[in-house]
């Protein structure tokens, strides 16, 4: 046991250097996950932008949040499918035959959807600056804006790992991200939500997108983030934790 | 006598929902034979796999590997033994030498690139050392399997139906491998469906059916229990795989 506890760290370093291999070698995932929101930022700057009533001059500036939260939503579908094929594959019957931690594999595999979905945000944050998106925020803000995206990627990856753990299938897998992607549109990360009617406005008002996406614009344009700074971390670390006991819960009934 | 054993099962039970798999599966192996157990599909060989290398609880009973209950010492019995499962657990993505790495590293081995060397070396596998495993045959990747087994040189090696869906060459490969290991004082457990297989490498063979062991002992105890041969006449017909092997041997000679 103690032997175990003392090489933590270093097996879930060898886990998270295999995933981070398996996305490098498959450079077409690291592809999906950013071309499609930064088509979407294209989309929505240059067709819809004009007609949209947000009462912001710099639309790329208003759109930014949002769309980082779509590419982050459909990043970790990539972790339940890898996931699961490491369930099916019978890998995971050899590291847990193995005097490792149980749990090493599965963050390794957390955290590789940690740093792959820094750098699509990364590559998605240089294209908008390109197309014009301009910040004041300062470094503490910026840190701000890391911190809460890397807790947004934490929460929804632990998730992902339950789908993983608990699909019958690779379609399975990847498909519960769908409506995750789909949360950012009926939210103020588009338009504001002001402009809905009634049943849609409680709702855009009330999921977590939309506490996210205001604490990352207010970050960003160097406003006071108020409460909703607060309510944002609220939802983060309260769907991290539920998540992650679920996942666990889970893990230790299929191993 | 507890000195010279590998593994002791005793009264092993276990049920899924609506299924009695083992009824009380009683068993012991020497410590640096080769054990085969036979039985047909279904029959529950893959579920003591699991017990034994503690991917799974037993309901019921006790099982000792090197000396450690299962239950109660899984960690310990993790340290002895190494698993290989019935589906090539390697990883398609990475090489053949980075899959032989990374298990190094996960034994907390310093001098992993070294023993990735010896043991590709060892295997045959130095030209696509540096392929991505997908490249891989079926032989191949299962030879690649077993040399991850061999990392950290672990006292008892769990093979689950190690030639299932092998050419008849890459089979007698595997079971060269095989003997090599026991002779090297490894204990081998293995399961099979194949006759010829237990034939060829068991020192002892025990046969599971319906949730228990029905018989066990030598190949010659085996043959004991059937009554004596009469002598026939039979004209000899070489069979399919002799065949096979006797072409493929022809070309390989040309």
């Amino acid at each position: 046991m103690e032997a175990i506890k003392r090489h933590y760290f270093s097996d879930m370093g060898v886990m998270l250097g295999r995933s981070m291999r398996h996305i490098f070698r498959s450079m077409d995932t690291i592809i999906t996950v950013t071309i499609m929101p930064i088509a979407m930022m294209l989309l929505f700057v240059y067709v819809f932008g004009g007609a949209l009533q947000t009462g912001t001059k710099n639309y790329v500036n208003y759109l930014l949040p949002g769309i980082l939260l779509i590419a982050i939503a459909s990043g970790i579908s990539y972790t339940a499918y890898r996931l699961f094929l490491d369930m099916q594959s019978g890998i995971f019957d050899r590291f847990h035959s193995m005097p490792i931690a149980r749990s090493a594999a599965l963050w390794g595999h957390v955290l590789t959807s940690l740093v792959s979905n820094a750098i699509s945000v990364v590559v998605i944050i240089l294209v908008a600056l390109i197309m014009g998106f301009r910040s004041s925020a300062g470094v503490s803000a910026w840190l701000a804006v890391a911190g809460i995206l890397a807790l947004f990627t934490l929460a929804f990856t632990w998730l992902a790992v339950i789908a993983g753990l608990s699909a019958k299938s690779v379609d399975g897998a990847g498909a519960f991200s769908y409506p995750l992607i789909f949360l950012p549109f009926i939210s103020s990360a588009f338009v504001p939500t002001a402009s809905m009617p009634g049943a849609v406005r409680v709702f855009a008002e009330n999921q977590p997108v939309t506490s996210i996406v205001d604490s990352i614009r207010a970050l960003l344009s160097g406003q006071p983030v108020g409460n909703n700074i607060w309510v944002a971390l609220a939802w983060c670390v309260g769907v991290m934790l539920a998540a992650y006991i679920i996942a666990m819960r889970v893990y230790k009934k299929r191993v | 006598m507890l000195q010279n054993l590998s593994i002791q099962v005793k009264g092993l039970q276990k049920s899924y929902t609506n299924l009695h798999v083992l009824k009380g599966v009683d068993f012991e192996v020497e410590k640096g034979s080769i054990f085969a157990l036979l039985g047909s599909n279904g029959a529950g060989k893959t579920t003591i796999v699991k017990i034994l290398t503690t991917l799974l609880k037993q309901d019921g009973g006790t099982a000792v590997v090197n000396g450690f209950d299962v239950a109660l010492n899984p960690e310990n019995v993790r340290q002895s033994i190494s698993l290989t499962g019935q589906f090539a657990a390697v990883d398609e993505i990475l090489t053949g030498r980075e899959n032989l790495i990374m298990i190094a590293r996960l034994r907390h081995l310093y001098d992993s690139r070294q023993i990735a060397d010896d043991l590709l070396k060892r295997f045959g596998l130095m030209d696509a050392a540096d392929r991505r495993v997908s490249t891989y045959s079926g032989g191949m990747r299962r030879r690649l399997d077993i040399a991850m087994s061999l990392i950290g040189k672990p006292q008892v090696i769990f093979l689950d139906e190690p030639t299932t869906g092998l050419d008849p060459e890459a089979r007698i490969e595997v079971w060269k491998t095989v003997k090599e290991l026991a002779a090297n004082g490894t204990t081998v457990f293995l399961t099979t469906q194949d006759l010829e297989e237990a034939e060829q490498l068991a020192d002892q063979i025990a046969i599971l059916h319906e949730g228990r062991i029905i018989a066990k002992g030598t190949l010659s105890d085996l043959k004991k229990l059937f009554p004596p041969a009469k002598v026939e006449y039979v004209e000899k017909q070489p069979t399919l795989e002799e065949i096979f092997l006797a072409i493929i041997g022809k070309k390989e000679e040309n």
